[in-house]
């Protein structure tokens, strides 16, 4: 694959599509536009959220968490019967604990282990707030869709990451922290434990109990005990979750405002994903000013310069133009503005095109209003894709 | 309302908004506007990597307070600082240090999550205490997160029932909830999903913490764009005043008018719908089209912020009605 990739190969072929990037950069919408445009290819798409606007929730049908896939009938996305093959559009919002707690029922020897980790109040706490859960959670409920077949393709959202690694990373952090050695000593039947752990250990037990009360250290003891015999699956798991994030089939696509920060991690994240041999093969950059014209924000400024001196002569002669030197300069001053935001846009723009390899690249307007609905999904689509020219429907 | 009044009306202000709407441009003006009347100012970064420093035109903070501008010093806390002060200030000094390195307090706050929010909550509540500054700026996590940053002291009480940390817990929700020791300053940005989220996060903050809320800033509001222009008028401007300004020229210049103007009015429906959903004074910030903020660009938006502050009705807060 020497060709450079195109978004319409990524929609119409991958299996898998991961979209991410740092939050408030319209990573959600972007997850919701490759499946409609999937399922409007006539592919069997699903996408699943995390946490999206309200709008743009009740556009995909999902009031509240759902952990299963809900499909959305054809009228609501393809109302005007345009999509040149019609596929079928799923959606979900990922519900953390539910796909945690499946998770451990899936690998508990019998009910009983199950309701003993799902009764741990150390469990709770991890399942819900251990840093990492949700972005591992997201790729678990991605592996669960892939299994269950019948999907063509899954879009997953990703949690917004200040670091946009993290999530890359999440896997393995449950597995870390099974493996962590202070651990492994607390998971032996503790008078053993006292017999074989080290007087450092002893102690760092001791402080913990200060710090935190001998109920927490109790309690971990207690889940671990309970999860013995566990890690092994949950490991296997993250490997394979992580091998299928790196076959072909999978594609990441990194989505960006034009803003320094944002496109500096954007280009980061794809430099450190190609390190692990998982190319991005997309870069989406949203929310792009218009240019108006090319014309240099210096000469521009120099004109309403002038104009504003023009206005001061006049001012001082008959003050007749002084009103309307005033206005031009303004209206220059103001084109001066926003070439200016354009041009440091299109730096930025620039810079991280050069670092996106093959990867495709596109840009996406700043819209005249917010995106929730699918008339405004397919909008942001005519930005990404080609083939499929999508009409929007217009009602009434 | 007086300006210094404002800016000693609580001794720490919390910052806190959703990613990408300018909290930390916020925070930084806050502090110009302080330090201008005459405070002094300690700004507390505790989530790294920000551009505050730049904004004082300084290189990046460190956990050791470093002067940014008169008046005004800034410094970072992290969970794993927060910790060894912690430990040495309660006399385990010698094994602080190693706790840290070997993970340790990753292992903890895996079992207690709110188990670093607390410690790093604690270090600000001693910064507090010890009158650090007349007014101390937490630059906090971005919203949804700052939610489960506040909560933290009251989650604690669930798992851990006795020692310090729930002592600390107690002092923390103690200073949360008054208003005379802590107040929150939401941002956001006058568009659709930022104004629904700051409104959600406002109740939450006020049901689930009982923590006072500020003022409301808007941040990257365009200033007002003014009449409607054309492209006859542009000429009819050029001819009168003897100038030349090609069509495409003056295609361009209505083009960015128009997109202006358009803008202001989407922005202005949505500060008003805030206003309408959260009754709390706003502060407007105008959108600043130069590509880095400094220190002159943090001196434009502090007189901004003076200005409508002085505007603020006295005694209570009420509605502020903006130019």
């Amino acid at each position: 694959m020497s060709e450079g990739v195109t978004f319409d190969d990524i929609v119409g072929d991958r299996h898998i599509v991961v979209c991410c990037g740092t939050g408030g950069v319209g990573k959600t919408t972007v997850a919701a536009v490759f499946a409609a445009e999937g399922a409007r290819r006539g592919r069997n798409a699903v996408v699943v959220t995390i946490d999206p606007a309200k709008r743009l929730a009740n556009t995909l049908g999902l009031a509240a968490l759902s952990n299963t896939p809900h499909e959305i009938d054809r009228q609501r996305w393809d109302p005007a019967g345009t999509a040149p093959r019609a596929g079928r559009l799923s959606a979900l919002m990922l519900d953390t604990k539910s796909t945690f707690d499946h998770l451990v029922a899936t690998y508990a020897a019998d009910d009983d282990q199950t309701q003993r980790i799902l009764s741990n109040r150390f469990y709770r706490n991890v399942s819900t707030a251990l840093s990492g859960t949700q972005e591992y959670m997201a790729m678990e409920k991605l592996y669960e869709l892939h299994e269950q077949g019948g999907y063509d393709l899954i879009v997953v959202d990703t949690p917004p990451t200040r670091h946009a690694l993290d999530f890359l990373d999440a896997p393995r952090r449950l597995t870390r922290l099974l493996d962590n050695r202070i651990f492994r000593l607390l998971m032996m039947p503790t008078r053993a434990y006292l017999r074989v752990a080290s007087a450092a250990v002893q102690r760092f037990l001791r402080t913990v109990s200060r710090v935190v009360g001998t109920e927490v250290v109790d309690d971990v003891v207690a889940f671990f005990r309970a999860f013995e015999g566990m890690e092994e699956g949950f490991r296997n798991r993250a490997t394979s979750v992580l091998a299928l994030l790196a076959e072909p089939s999978s594609s990441f696509v990194v989505v960006s405002s034009p803003r320094r920060d944002a496109v500096e991690e954007a280009a980061y994240f794809a430099e450190r994903l190609a390190e692990s041999d998982i190319p991005v093969e997309g870069l989406i950059v949203n929310r792009v000013h218009p240019a108006f014209g090319d014309e240099g924000v210096e000469g521009l400024r120099a004109r309403a310069d002038t104009l504003a001196a023009k206005r001061s002569d006049a001012a001082r002669a008959t003050g007749d133009g002084a009103a309307s030197a005033r206005r031009l300069a303004e209206l220059y001053t103001n084109l001066a503005d926003f070439r200016q935001v354009a041009e440091r846009e299109r730096y930025h723009m620039a810079g991280v095109k050069a670092r996106a390899g093959r990867a495709a690249v596109a840009y996406v307007p700043f819209l005249s209003r917010d995106v929730y609905d699918f008339d405004a999904l397919a909008e942001v689509g005519r930005y990404l894709f080609t083939v499929s020219p999508i009409a929007p429907a217009r009602s009434g | 309302m007086d300006l210094a009044r404002f800016c000693s009306s609580a001794r720490v202000f919390i910052v806190a908004g959703k990613g990408g709407v300018g909290k930390t441009t916020v925070t930084a003006t806050l502090a110009a506007t302080a330090a201008g009347a005459g405070l002094s100012v300690l700004i507390v970064e505790v989530e790294g990597k920000s551009g505050l420093a730049a904004c004082f035109g300084r290189p990046p903070l460190g956990y050791e307070e470093t002067e940014l501008a008169p008046r005004v010093r800034g410094r970072t806390l992290t969970p794993d600082e927060a910790l060894v002060d912690y430990l040495e200030a309660h006399g385990m000094r010698r094994i602080s240090k190693r706790l840290v390195r070997s993970g340790a307090l990753e292992v903890v706050s895996s079992a207690v999550p709110g188990m670093k929010d607390i410690l790093v909550l604690g270090k600000m509540k001693s910064l507090e205490q010890n009158r650090a500054a007349d007014l101390i700026l937490i630059d906090a996590p971005a919203a949804g997160h700052a939610i489960t940053f506040l909560m933290s002291p009251r989650g604690l009480g669930d798992a851990v029932r006795v020692g310090p940390v729930s002592k600390q817990s107690t002092e923390v929700i103690e200073m949360l909830s008054d208003p005379a020791r802590c107040q929150v300053i939401l941002v956001t940005v006058p568009e659709e999903t930022p104004v629904n989220e700051v409104v959600d996060t406002a109740f939450q903050l006020e049901d689930r913490i009982g923590v006072q809320l500020g003022p409301a800033v808007v941040n990257a509001c365009y200033p007002d764009p003014g009449v409607p222009a054309s492209v006859d008028e542009v000429q009819q401007l050029a001819d009168e005043l003897g100038v030349f300004v090609s069509p495409r020229e003056a295609g361009d210049l209505v083009a960015a008018a128009e997109f202006r103007r358009e803008r202001f009015a989407l922005q202005q429906q949505q500060a008003d719908r805030l206003a309408a959903r959260l009754p709390l004074p706003q502060i407007r910030l105008p959108f600043l089209f130069t590509a880095e903020l400094g220190p002159p660009e943090i001196a434009v938006l502090a007189a901004t912020f003076a200005a409508q502050v002085d505007a603020l009705p006295e005694s209570s807060w009420g509605r502020v009605t903006v130019p």
